[in-house]
Formats: structure tokens, sequence, C-alpha cells
């Protein structure tokens, strides 16, 4: 990934660089000690992440993203806690880190700007179709939670509740809500693990405990099987 | 307040052996923080207490940079004070820039 740095201190280049070189997906192009001249370079060449400064003289870091119609990922480095709810209004910010940033910190920035990275080929590569705020990579679902792409692993996937304009899913370790509905999720999700069984809920039918006449038990949740469903849940168990 | 001592913990930690890389960082802060520091005395006597307040949010992450903990959390509420236009505790702040420039010039 090409990435430029744009922050006035010194010392906080040099950091960010020498965090950078240990990670080998991250090439460092440019850096830039104010935004103007970052804004400059930007207008004839492409980048694909910014390591930004907020707080610098005259241009601040927020003034600058605003200034990009385009932006590319940023990752946010500040000495100040109090912007990370702003930060997160963009788009583009991926992460929010603050100095001094530790080796640990900056690692988890990196896999973030990755997980994004997958998320944005994937829509891409299904560019034409209706926009979707979750999308699958393989065995993951990424969701959509307070401006993160939340990564899931669809076979941990127990069961999803339909709850008004959100869908909660409950999957092995933690429950997610998410503001989706049924029928969105249901067209990401493998056929062939996950069923819809009554208008408020798809269970994944690896996770059934056992079955009544119009319940389904998954872990401790009993779910409801209306009519309708029956039949083709009945057909996908390996009845004896 | 009682100072706290300068160290390279951080410095050696992102290093990783990498002795190009610290005698350059160091050379940095030897470089940026005497420049910071007279920023910082100037406004102060100009009494442009939030330009201050901007030169100590620059400084404190030198200070972190040099393992201060205390002293930077003392900077953090130092900065808040100058935006308030209150720069009561100047005498602090400068006696950890002292101890700061001291330790660099042993190094």
């Amino acid at each position: 990934m090409k990435c430029i740095i744009v922050d006035d201190e010194a010392a906080a280049r040099a950091i960010t660089k020498q965090l950078c070189k240990k990670i080998e997906e991250l090439n460092i192009a440019e850096e830039f000690d104010n935004a103007i001249d970052a804004i400059k370079y930007l207008n004839s060449n492409t980048v694909d992440l910014i390591f930004l400064d907020i707080h610098m003289p005259t241009f601040s870091g927020f003034d600058f993203i605003q200034t990009l119609k385009n932006p590319p990922l940023v990752i946010l480095t500040t000495s100040d806690r109090n912007f990370a709810l702003d930060a997160f209004e963009y788009d583009c910010v991926v992460d929010y880190l603050v100095k001094p940033i530790t080796q640990e910190r900056f690692a988890k920035a990196v896999a973030r700007i990755k997980e994004r990275v997958v998320v944005q080929k994937t829509e891409e590569s299904t560019a034409g179709t209706t926009p979707e705020e979750n999308s699958t990579v393989g065995n993951d679902l990424y969701v959509n939670i307070d401006r993160r792409l939340v990564k899931i692993n669809v076979p941990d996937i127990c069961l999803i509740e339909a709850k008004g304009d959100y869908i909660k899913i409950k999957a092995e370790d933690k429950n997610y809500v998410v503001h989706s509905t049924l029928k969105k999720i249901e067209e990401k999700l493998p056929a062939h693990l996950f069923l819809k069984v009554h208008r408020s809920y798809i269970i994944n039918t690896t996770k059934i405990v056992d079955i009544e006449d119009n319940s389904v038990l998954i872990k401790q949740d009993v779910i409801p099987v209306s009519r309708a469903n029956r039949k083709e849940l009945m057909q996908r168990l390996n009845l004896l | 307040m009682e100072l706290d001592s300068p160290n390279l913990s951080y410095i050696k930690e992102l290093s990783d052996g990498d002795a190009e890389f610290e005698a350059n960082l160091i050379a940095i802060l030897k470089k940026e923080l005497p420049k910071e520091k007279e920023a910082f005395t100037e406004s102060i006597r100009e009494q442009n207490y939030q330009n201050s307040a901007a030169l100590v949010h620059k400084i404190k992450h030198k200070i972190s940079i040099l393992g201060l903990e205390k002293s930077y959390d003392f900077a953090i509420a130092f900065e808040e004070e100058l935006k308030n236009d209150n720069p009561e505790r100047l005498d602090t702040f400068l006696s950890i820039l002292q101890n700061m420039e001291e330790f660099l010039m042993t190094i």
C-alpha cells in the first residue's frame, strides 16, 4: 500500500515511518510537515493510505480531509483523545491513534486497514449491484456497527432475529445488533447453512439442538417455526 | 510536583535494535525541543496562552517519547489550563522541559 505521512512534528513522522518499516505491505512514498504540500502532492499522485496528524498549524487534519474529493483511507494520529468522535464522522477514517503510538496498537490499526481494503475490493467486484452495508468475504461477514466494519465468522452465527429496523445476530461468542433487514442478510449467507424458519428468524441449521412441532432449539433459544417453513426445514434434516 | 525520570524505553521498543532510527529520533528531539521551548516561553511572555497551549500540545508528545508518564499527565492538564488563560503552573512545566533537556544532553 502506498502511504504518505502528514504531520508537522518531525519526531512523529520518524516514529510513524519506523512503525511502517516493520510491516511489509506499507510503503511510505512521501512525508509532509504541512497539509498544503500534501494536497499539492495528491493533486498529481494517488495513495492508498494517509497517516494524518489532526493538530497542525493553520490547516488541521480535518480541514485537510475536507479538501479531498475522493479521500484515500486515513489513520489519524494525534496527542488528543478528544477528537475520537469527530474522527469517525469521516468514512475514510479507519482508525484513530493516540500518541505515543505503540507497536501493538499500530498493528491493530493496520489489521483494520486490511479488513477495509478487502471489503472495498469486494464492493468493487460487485459494482453495478445495489450497494450493501454488509459484505461477505469467504467465511467472513462484515457488518457495519457504529461506522466500523466488524468481522463475523459466518459458520459461528447461530441465528438472526429481526428487531424492527435492526437485526440481532447471535454468534457463538457474541451478539451483534446491526441496522439491516433479514432479507438483506439472508442474501449474504450461504443457503446450505442458513434457513429462514419464521418471518423474524433465520437459523443456522447446523446449530439445531432439537425440534418440536413448531419450534427449534438453537443453543438455549427456542425459535418459532412457521407452518410454511416447516416443510423445508424437515427436508434439510438427516432423519433416521 | 516531584519530577519523574526520563528514559529510552519507548524509543528502544520502537527501534528493536535499529541504531540508526534511535540516533535519528534522538537527534530530532535534541533539535526540536529547544526551539519549541523558546517558542513556548516567547508565547507566554506575550501572554498568548492559546498559542502556548498549542505548543504544550506539541511538546507533550516528546514528553511521552521520553517515558515521562507523570509529566505527560501534567502537560495534558496544563494545556487545558492555558486554554482557559491560566498559566499558574508555568514553573512546573518549565522544570519538566529542563529535566528533558538535561537528559538529552547526557545521551
